[in-house]
């Protein structure tokens, strides 16, 4: 028994140490990760940033250098005060700002770089460059800003900025520090754009002294400099649309029909692209993030969702045709309004009788498409079934849906089907009476402009519609498939004729007919849509919103636009003439109707958007005053830079 | 022809090449630790790999020296090599040089030599010898206190010189003791000492007290014949507390601070997490950067000199002490099972050899080798993977050091001399 105590002794340590270098080595850490290794340093190399042009070459958005001051707080050798106001003075910082931020850097990592003053301008640099071997810990990192070579497009570029801690999670591939697109094609071509950063391993010795590359640099890569974009916008139409919605908030969506590439892509309010790089970034950023009554940040072209109004009403007549319950030559009466029984369920404003479907169009008569609305749903036996089918036709131009394609964001809209109405009312406890608001736009049906604007190119097209998307060409690389497929209607062909000519009428002795432009044959749809929101948790209505869906030429058209005008009032008064300038801009280039440019670069609806926050009782619609703008010329941008 | 044959090889060559392998890769992670700059030639004396194969070299030469010398010179001359042993670590505390706050080292020249290292295998030679005469009984009190007397010199000397280490590893003669004999209470209360000096550090003295009455009481309470004996149960309960409360104190007051940090940081003492990110950057500094270099080797490791923190020097007195994070961060688990399985082998070789010898002086000896080197391994490798505390004593034939590497020599190889001999004895 004597012999066996050591012998058991040793084989028993043996086991233990072989257990535990088991669970040290394999079990505990079966990755070894070069990036987590503090005696490796890692040089990142940041490449170009592909460049954004427009649709006709003009470049768009570039680069520049820019120089942020870097700190690693475990290697920072204490400063005397005096080197301490030197490296402050150099920085333009305080002496507060200089112990915040190293106390910041040190709590996110004594021993990972993290930014210490960003953006540093170009001179700054250059003095600090000299004296920059004093401060240990510290160091200059070269990255590329963004350069906007415009002051139009905010919301289509995007910008791009830090890297937040959960980007960094999600994304290994970025580091703090790092910059990543924000918005817009900045954020959907982040991958193209950014090109992939080289990086060196370099092998440091514990007193955090350079000895030279890691495995003589095998592991180090080159950047890959990012591809260069051409999107779809027309920078001149882009700039014009965003000038005509000066003072007005809203939205305009321009897409050419022939291929569903977007021309314009307008937000109002919106902000100059160069606020938001270098050093104000962050300040100009926070200011804009919390004006959170006009929301410059807030795309209303791919965003405002709301009820579409009249322009759905020439959804209504392509489903009617469809369906086979409605002739072109049908009639019906419309006594300024629906009647169900004696009950009015809609009302109509004035226009002459007997009402059929070009006068229908033409004149937004909401009687007899609340007449075909409801003899569609009643074709059915269940009245859910017929709401099915006919939000199956609504679906199929793109509506209730994302468009699932390259813009950083959208909103599905809401095209109602029977599920939605059982839930509603309770199952089959409804009928089409109940829902006839449907058949003018208003009710329950949601849609943004981009899914206006793509169901008027749809129309446009007679039948089909290309997603709408914003690249045009990405350098060395194809644009994805499904942006050159065309995506099928479920509307046969031959009944989109009637509807096209109504919508020509609207120009031609309709709603529309002062809007006319000489020489081009646009057809449109005006929209008015009633509004409300919620003042001190009070249900308020206000001033109508200003609606315009339109496509030209008739015949071969180029341009499909949606405009919306929040608080416009009705759908001719602003958006019908700013449709009618956007494609007289488009396609012949000048403006001939400068009269109507006029006039809506001189009224403004600031006072309107005011009224509900004034906490005083206002008048709407017919009681809304207009402002006008006498001194305009002074408040346009200086044109020349909008050009090449 | 066979019996030639074994005759004419005589040398146990299992332990020679266990011993040769381990030198071996010893030099290699030497090599990887201590190069600065780019490797010209392994003999280049200017650095420390370079120096570490002449001393390899002289070790060579110094096996063929105690090969050749007649096995019972070692028996007969044990006690005159033990007292120059002892002589030259007296003469420390006159002649000596102080390194690193040990005074331990003799200073010849630019060469240090360090006589602890040698003082192990004379310290062998001498509990051998004494224990072989045929006049010593290990159960007697009186030879107890001799063979004490023996191994207590040199830690004393050594402790007093402030090396620490290496008093502790003549406490590894407890082991041949044991297997010559002494009593088995001996034993139990060793390994109740401990257990009781690290519960009361850790939990207290309040639950080290309650925890030694429960067990006690219950042993009491379970005897059939009670009587008399409750005082004796008590009286061992008031030993245990005064026992743990004098550890407490020799803790509180007698150790050094960083001997305390050491233990704080091993049983997780210091609460204060402010105290204790202070403690990981200074006090555990090494333990950290060698533990995470041996963690980041993983299966394979990355490779001879290839090791991030071993290039870059991260491990403090890496090619001595802390050699083993070398071979966990460039070989791996496959790197580090082998040294282990290398020391094991060895070990239980010569544990082996011990038991086959005939003379009782051989088994002794060979009893103490194995011994010395087990506790050197257990507590370097231990103490590299945090395993125990930190205390600094080299792993034998792997560390870098000439004093080192000639000590372990000697006393392995007078053992493969002596187990050569022992078809001459009866």
């Amino acid at each position: 028994m004597r012999k066996l105590l050591l012998l058991t002794t040793v084989i028993l340590v043996g086991l233990v140490f072989i257990a535990r270098l088991f669970y040290l080595q394999v079990y505990d850490n079966s990755a070894y990760n070069i990036f987590e290794d503090i005696a490796i340093k890692k040089e990142y190399n940041y490449p170009k940033r592909g460049y954004v042009y427009d649709r006709n070459g003009q470049l768009l958005v570039a680069n520049q250098p820019s120089y942020d001051v870097m700190v690693i707080p475990r290697e920072v050798t204490p400063l005397d005060s005096l080197e301490i106001n030197e490296f402050c003075n150099l920085l333009k910082i305080t002496r507060e700002d200089y112990d915040k931020k190293l106390k910041k850097a040190t709590n996110y990592s004594p021993r990972l770089p993290s930014p210490f003053v960003p953006q540093l301008s170009k001179k700054d640099y250059a003095v600090l460059q000299e004296k920059m071997r004093k401060f240990e810990g510290f160091y200059i990192q070269k990255r590329s800003l963004r350069s906007y070579q415009t002051t139009i497009g905010a919301n289509v570029l995007g910008d791009i900025g830090e890297v937040n801690r959960s980007i960094i999670e999600k994304q290994p591939y970025y580091k703090l520090g790092d910059l990543i697109g924000n918005q817009g094609v900045e954020k959907t071509y982040e991958d193209v754009l950014r090109g992939v950063k080289g990086i060196k391993f370099i092998q440091k010795d514990r007193f955090n002294k350079n000895i030279g590359p890691y495995k003589e640099g095998i592991y180090d890569t080159l950047p890959k400099p990012g591809k260069d974009i051409t999107i779809t916008i027309d920078a001149e139409l882009q700039a014009y649309g965003e000038l005509l919605m000066k003072h007005k908030r809203g939205g305009i969506v321009a897409i050419d029909p022939n291929n569903g590439e977007i021309l314009a892509m307008v937000t109002g309010p919106s902000y100059n692209p160069n606020d938001l790089v270098g050093r104000n970034r962050s300040k100009n950023y926070t200011k804009l993030h919390y004006d959170t009554i006009a929301k410059p940040l807030y795309d209303r072209g791919l965003l405002a969702q709301y009820a579409p109004g009249s322009p759905f009403k020439v959804m209504n007549a392509l489903i009617g045709l469809q369906e086979g319950v409605v002739d072109v030559n049908d009639t019906y009466t419309c006594r300024m309004g629906y009647y169900y029984g004696s009950r009015k369920l809609t009302g109509c404003h004035h226009h002459s009788n007997p009402t059929n479907m070009n006068w229908g169009i033409s004149q937004s008569c909401n009687g007899y498409f609340v007449n075909v609305y409801r003899k569609i749903i009643d074709k059915y036996d269940d009245a859910g079934e017929g709401m099915n089918v006919w939000a199956n036709h609504a679906k199929s131009f793109g509506l209730g849906n994302f468009l699932n394609n390259d813009l950083s964001v959208g909103r599905k809209g809401r095209i109602p089907d029977g599920d939605y109405y059982d839930r509603a009312y309770g199952d089959n406890r409804w009928g089409s009476t109940y829902i006839v608001s449907n058949a003018i736009g208003q009710g329950e049906v949601e849609t943004t402009p981009i899914q206006l604007a793509n169901m008027t190119a749809a129309i446009a097209n007679r039948g089909y519609y290309y997603t709408p998307h914003i690249i045009k060409n990405i350098e060395g690389d194809t644009i994805p498939k499904k942006y050159t497929t065309p995506k099928y209607t479920t509307i046969d062909k031959e009944n989109f004729e009637p509807v096209v000519q109504g919508m020509f009428d609207v120009y031609n002795y309709g709603t529309a007919v002062h809007l006319k432009v000489p020489g081009i044959d646009i057809c449109g749809k005006t929209g008015t849509a009633e509004n409300f929101i919620k003042i001190d948790s009070v249900k308020t209505q206000l001033t109508d919103h200003s609606i315009f869906v339109a496509f030209a030429p008739k015949d071969n058209p180029k341009i499909a636009i949606a405009i919306f005008v929040e608080n416009g009032y009705w759908g001719g008064r602003f958006a019908g003439k700013m449709a009618s300038l956007m494609i007289e801009k488009y396609i012949n280039g000048n403006i001939t109707r400068t009269d109507l440019e006029d006039w809506i670069l001189t009224h403004s609806l600031e006072n309107e958007y005011k009224k509900p926050y004034s906490g005083e009782p206002f008048q709407i619609n017919r009681g809304s005053q207009l402002q006008v703008i006498d001194n305009y010329a002074v408040e346009l941008p200086d044109t020349s830079d909008l050009k090449l | 022809m066979l019996r030639a044959n074994q005759r004419h090889f005589k040398f146990d060559w299992i332990t020679i090449i266990l011993f040769l392998l381990l030198v071996g890769f010893g030099f290699l992670n030497i090599l990887s630790a201590s190069h600065i700059g780019e490797i010209t030639s392994y003999f280049d004396t200017d650095q420390l790999y370079g120096k570490h194969m002449m001393f390899i070299g002289l070790t060579l030469v110094l096996i063929v020296l105690i090969l050749s010398v007649e096995a019972k010179f070692y028996e007969q001359f044990a006690s005159v090599i033990y007292v120059v042993a002892m002589l030259a670590l007296v003469g420390l505390f006159i002649f000596g040089k102080e390194v690193n706050g040990a005074r331990s080292w003799y200073g010849i020249g630019s060469m240090t030599i360090q006589p602890s290292e040698f003082a192990k295998f004379a310290t062998a030679l001498a509990v051998a010898r004494y224990m072989s005469d045929l006049q010593t009984n290990m159960q007697t009190i009186k030879d107890q206190i001799r063979v004490a007397a023996i191994i207590f010199t040199p830690a004393l000397l050594i402790l007093l010189q402030n090396d620490a280490g290496s008093t502790i590893v003549y406490l590894s003669f407890f082991f041949v003791f044991y297997r010559e004999g002494l009593q088995q209470v001996y034993l139990t209360i060793a390994l109740s000492l401990i257990i009781l000096a690290v519960i009361g550090l850790k939990f207290g003295i309040l639950i080290t007290a309650i925890v030694v009455a429960v067990i006690i009481f219950t042993f009491y309470f379970s005897r059939k014949k009670k009587r008399g004996a409750l005082i004796q149960h008590i009286t061992v309960l008031v030993a245990c507390v005064l026992f743990s409360y004098g550890v407490k104190l020799f803790y509180d007051h007698a150790l050094q601070p960083h001997q305390q940090n050491r233990i704080s940081l091993w049983l997780r003492l210091e609460k204060d997490p402010a105290k204790l990110e202070r403690m990981k950057k200074v006090e555990a500094y090494n333990l950290i950067q060698s533990e995470h270099a041996i963690s980041s080797g993983g299966l394979k490791g990355k490779g001879f000199l290839q090791g991030t923190r071993t290039t870059g020097k991260f491990v403090p007195e890496q090619h001595t002490d802390y050699i083993f994070s070398t071979v966990g961060e460039e070989w791996g688990f496959m790197g580090t099972s082998f040294v282990v399985l290398l020391f094991v082998m060895l070990i239980i070789r010569i544990l082996y050899l011990a038991e086959a010898q005939k003379s009782q002086f051989s088994r002794v000896y060979g009893y103490g080798v194995a011994s010395i080197l087990f506790v050197h391994f257990t507590i370097n490798i231990g103490m590299v993977m945090g395993l125990i505390p930190t205390i600094g004593i080299p792993l034998p034939f792997f560390s870098y050091g000439g004093s080192g590497l000639w000590g372990f020599t000697i006393l392995l190889f007078i053992f493969v001399k002596l187990d050569s001999n022992k078809i001459n004895e009866w």
